[in-house]
This record gives structure tokens, sequence and C-alpha cells, in this order.
């Protein structure tokens, strides 16, 4: 068998899917595809299963925030094939008030808490999740302190005024 | 021996469902239990000594990092990643450096990074003795911990003489070190050398064909390879289950391809072979900090950063008395440098598996995100389902075979 690169990888992506799936780019060698959430479950599916791609390891999921964007959510996928030693990165694009995205939890046992994580922190639904719970903080937070306009420290403390640090 | 468990059903969020005439106890063990190691609870249902169900709730030590790392330079993140797996916090800086210099496209003299590979294979070793040392505890065999705890001290030491500091040692920094190894620390690494190989062979000796170890350990807690690819287990964990995922061989970084090592593994996925793939890998990383002290040798003396001005704090003598110096420092500190806009993934083999850092970078002086990747949390997901139908002493020992620290668990 050949060596597993990303232009097979490319190759294969647009063979099944055509233009559902974009080549964002290859930042440091790291293949990064971008597809909608409508479809994010068949691709997973698809370049874990498929006989030549096998990226059958779930390394990571996370999401990042882009409030300026018009699309503010970005979830972001890292699998990799263990046997032939690649990685591909999967970033889906979403939005609205609460951005939602199936679940893979059908595909990896492991996406569960990786999941509960990024709704924790970004307040990204993912549909399907058997036990879509806070998993970090406290279950009476009412906000999602990883958006980008929660801030670092609580605004409404009293005891960190800056007049006390003779700021 | 007891059936390895291939199929186990998703997080029980049926827990206070299942027990409609109140016949089983609930038991909370942890968040401070003494055998959790760590500030993590688990609510269990009991039928005797024997789990029905369980749910872990964590983030008693949340310290949202990768929040404050948005809002700090790429140095000041270093203090941060100490604070993960506090065990082997050098492992954490030499990830999190290595993650900078390949965003940044820094080649590292092959000097620092035979450095870097005894000190990340000292902190495995720490790492390691810790959680053999208190599997063994846990199984009632106390002497052992104390035997190798001496040497721990002693890798603690080293640290100490490199950096300065025992436990969260930031040590290093972005482009090498903040000094040469001095001579006491190549002296006490030589010495270590010497003197750990007979401690862990008595260390071994007392377990490894010890019956009453063996009938603890051996089929406890057993996983298929298929059960732990797909948590997406990593580290000693998994190899233990027979797959010879180890990211210094598949992706090798800070040179050890040029190092001659085995990767241990195991057959059965149990609490026994946990165990002996840890103390395997004890022995290989030995093997490694020998190499790496030969090949230092081989390479120009004093050589312990690269030579990237733009990024590695000139000499604090020069700052005072040299224009060009104190120009770089300022630069540095005030994070005026001139940083590539990109997203970098790298992945070190922390003590517990795959440490991942995601960094995506905007050009500004901080990471616009990071996020890490941290193997305790993603292998510890799959212990309460894989709890139920065991015994409590069982879920003992397989919660100290997992290794989970609760920094990395939480971040």
């Amino acid at each position: 068998m050949d060596k597993l690169n990303n232009q097979i990888v490319i190759d294969r992506l647009q063979e099944q899917f055509g233009e559902q799936v974009r080549i964002v780019a290859e930042p440091h060698g790291l293949l990064t595809v971008a597809t909608e959430a409508m479809s994010i479950l068949d691709v997973l599916a698809f370049v874990k299963d498929d006989v030549a791609l096998r990226f059958n390891y779930l390394t990571d999921i996370t999401a990042v925030h882009y409030p300026n964007e018009e699309r503010d959510f970005c979830v972001v996928y890292h699998v990799h094939n263990l046997l032939q030693n690649l990685r591909l990165r999967i970033k889906v694009f979403i939005s609205g008030p609460t951005p939602t995205i199936p679940s893979a939890t059908p595909l990896w046992n492991g996406a569960n808490w990786m999941e509960r994580e990024t709704y924790d922190f970004f307040g990204v639904v993912f549909e399907g999740h058997p036990d879509l719970r806070r998993i970090l903080n406290m279950d009476e937070l009412e906000v999602f302190p990883m958006r980008k306009e929660y801030p670092l420290e609580d605004p409404n403390r009293v005891d960190k005024k800056d007049f006390y640090f003779g700021r | 021996m007891s059936k390895p468990i291939t199929k186990i059903t998703p997080n029980a969020a049926v827990f206070f469902d299942n027990d409609p005439q109140d016949e089983l106890i609930t038991l909370n063990i942890g968040p401070t239990h003494p055998a959790t190691h760590g500030v993590f609870q688990n609510v269990v249902q009991i039928d005797g000594e024997r789990i029905v169900s369980g749910v872990s709730t964590i983030g008693y030590i949340h310290r949202a990092f990768e929040k404050i790392a948005e809002h700090r330079p790429f140095y000041q993140i270093t203090p941060l990643t100490d604070r993960l797996n506090y065990c082997s916090s050098p492992i954490n800086n030499m990830g999190w450096h290595m993650t900078v210099e390949k965003l940044l496209d820094i080649e590292l003299p092959k000097r620092v990074q035979y450095m870097r590979v005894i000190v990340m294979e000292l902190a495995r070793i720490a790492d390691h003795i810790i959680c053999n040392g208190i599997l063994g505890v846990d199984t009632g065999a106390f002497s052992g911990f104390l035997y190798v705890m001496q040497e721990r001290e002693f890798i603690y030491e080293i640290f100490e003489e490199i950096c300065g500091a025992r436990l969260t040692t930031n040590i290093g920094r972005i482009g090498g070190f903040e000094r040469d190894f001095n001579e006491i620390a190549f002296h006490k690494i030589e010495e270590f050398l010497k003197r750990f190989p007979p401690v862990l062979k008595e260390f071994e000796n007392l377990f490894v064909r010890n019956r009453i170890f063996i009938e603890r350990t051996s089929g406890v807690a057993a996983v298929t390879p298929e059960t732990a690819l797909s948590y997406s287990w990593s580290g000693p964990i998994l190899r233990a289950t027979g797959v010879d995922y180890d990211v210094r061989a598949t992706a090798p970084y800070s040179s050890y391809e040029e190092f001659e090592f085995d990767v241990p593994v195991g057959t059965n996925g149990d609490v026994y072979d946990r165990f002996m793939v840890r103390n395997d890998e004890m022995w290989q990383s030995l093997r490694i900090i020998e190499q790496a002290l030969e090949k230092i040798k081989k390479e120009p003396a004093g050589v312990f950063h690269a030579d990237v001005p733009d990024f590695y704090l000139p000499p604090k003598e020069q700052v005072y008395t040299n224009m060009e110096a104190l120009i770089y420092h300022f630069k540095i500190v005030m994070g005026e440098w001139e940083t590539p806009k990109s997203e970098v993934y790298h992945a070190v083999e922390g003590a517990n598996g795959e440490l991942g850092f995601y960094l995506i970078h905007d050009g500004g002086r901080t990471p616009y995100r990071l996020h890490f990747r941290r193997p305790s949390f993603v292998n510890y997901q799959m212990f309460a389902p894989m709890s139920s139908g065991m015994l409590i002493s069982d879920a003992i020992i397989n919660m100290s075979s997992l290794n989970v620290i609760a920094g990395e668990l939480d971040a």
C-alpha cells in the first residue's frame, strides 16, 4: 500500500463529497478541510471507515469563537490515522444564538467528554449527545466563559477596584 | 479472570432512575477521598461490594487556563503548563516550547534537543514512579512506594540544579534553556543512572511475580484495543491493550528518532499490564538518557539555546550595558515581536499519553486560542462506565492505574 499523504486524502474527499468539503490550508503539514454542519457526520464517518483513509482515532474536539465573523463559531476536529501516522483537521463554521452541530458520539465514545467540554465553554449544542451537561464549570453558571465577549475577570467584583491598587 | 470489557453503555444518565425499590446504596468516592489521589468525585451506586453504576464529577480545580492563556504572551504561558500534570511538568513545558518553536520555525541546536530529551525522560520516570508506587499502595504493598520515592526526590534535585525549581519547574525557554546544565547537574544525572537501576530492580522484584499483586491486578479492568481506541485512550494504558502508539516513535520531536528505544506493549489491557508497561518504560527512559548523555559529549559544549535574538531573552548583564540587548529585551518583554498568523497542533508523549497543544495565532501578543489536549481528561471518561459491575476495591486500583492527575483533568 502506498504511503498515505495529504494529496490522497484530498482526492478521496473530493471524489466522495465534491463541493461539500473545502480544502482550507496545510499549516505545518497538517491538512485542514472545512465542511458544513449538516454533512459533518458523513465526513467523519467516511474518513473513519474508508479503507484508504482510516482516520480511526479521534484526537480532539474543540471550538473557536470568532465574534467578528458572520459565522462566529468554529468546531475543530482532529483525527489521526495511527497506522500511517497522518493527521487531519476538520473545521465546521456555525452560527446562531445556539450554534448546533450533530454529535460525533455515535462514531467515537471518546467524543462524549470532548463535546461536553466544548458545550461547557462555548455553548455549542451537540445534537444527539447522550448526556450534554456542563463538565468543568459549575452547573449554575449562566454564561459560556470561553466566548470572547466574556471578560477574564468578573467585572462585578468590588474588591478589585483599580483605586485600591493605586491605578 | 473476568471477561474483557468490549461494550460499554455511554455515561450513566439513568443513574437515579434504576433503583425504584431503594435497595442500592449511593456512595461518594471523593472529592477528597484518599483513594482518588486528587480532587474529583465519583458517585457510585453499590449493591454490596459491587458497583452498579457511577457518575464522575470533575472540575473541582478548574482554573480556566485556556482563558488565561488568551491574555498572556507565550513565555508567560509556560507556568500554566506546569500545573497541568504537575507530576511531570517538564514534559508539559517542553511541549509548549516546541509548539511555539514550530509556529515560529525555530530550529534548535542538537545539543539543546538532547538536553530536552534528558529532562523529559527524567520527568517521565518521576511520573511513572508515582503511578506504580501508588498502585502498590492501593493494592496493599506500601514499602515499594517508599523505596522509589527517594529516587523521585533525587530527580527533583536534578531539576533543582537545572532550573532552580522542583515541582512546578517552568524549565527552559522558547528557543532553548535559560542556562546551561552545570557540572553538578551532569554529575547528578550520571549518578542517577548508576543508583536508580538497582532500586527499580528491587521495586520490580516486589511486584512482578508477587502472587498477591498478580491476584489483585491481573484481569482487573481489562480493556480491548477496540474499546480503548474508541475512547481515544493514549499513553501507557493504551499500549497496555496492545496498541503500539507512542508519539515519540510515530511523530518524533526533539530528535527522538536518533535514539534507540523500545515501545513496550501489553496484551490484556488490565491493571497488571499497565503496571508492566510503565515499569518497562522506565527502563527505556534510562536507556534514552544514557544515549543522550553520550550524544551531548560529541556536541560543541556550552550551547544551550538557539540563536534567535527576536524571541530569546538576552543575558541580563548585557541588557544594562549593551544597546542591542536592551532593545531585544524591551521588544520581547513588551510583546513587540513579529509572529506569523498560523495554527499549530503539536503533540508530545506525556507521561499519561498524547499531550497536545492546539494553538491558533492571529499575529497578536497573545494566542488567539490555545487548547490543551489533556490525556488525563480524555482517558478518564471511560472510568465511570467501565466501573459498572466491578468490585469497589477493583475500581480503586483501576483508578490509580489510569494515573489521573487532577490538574491535567481540569486544566
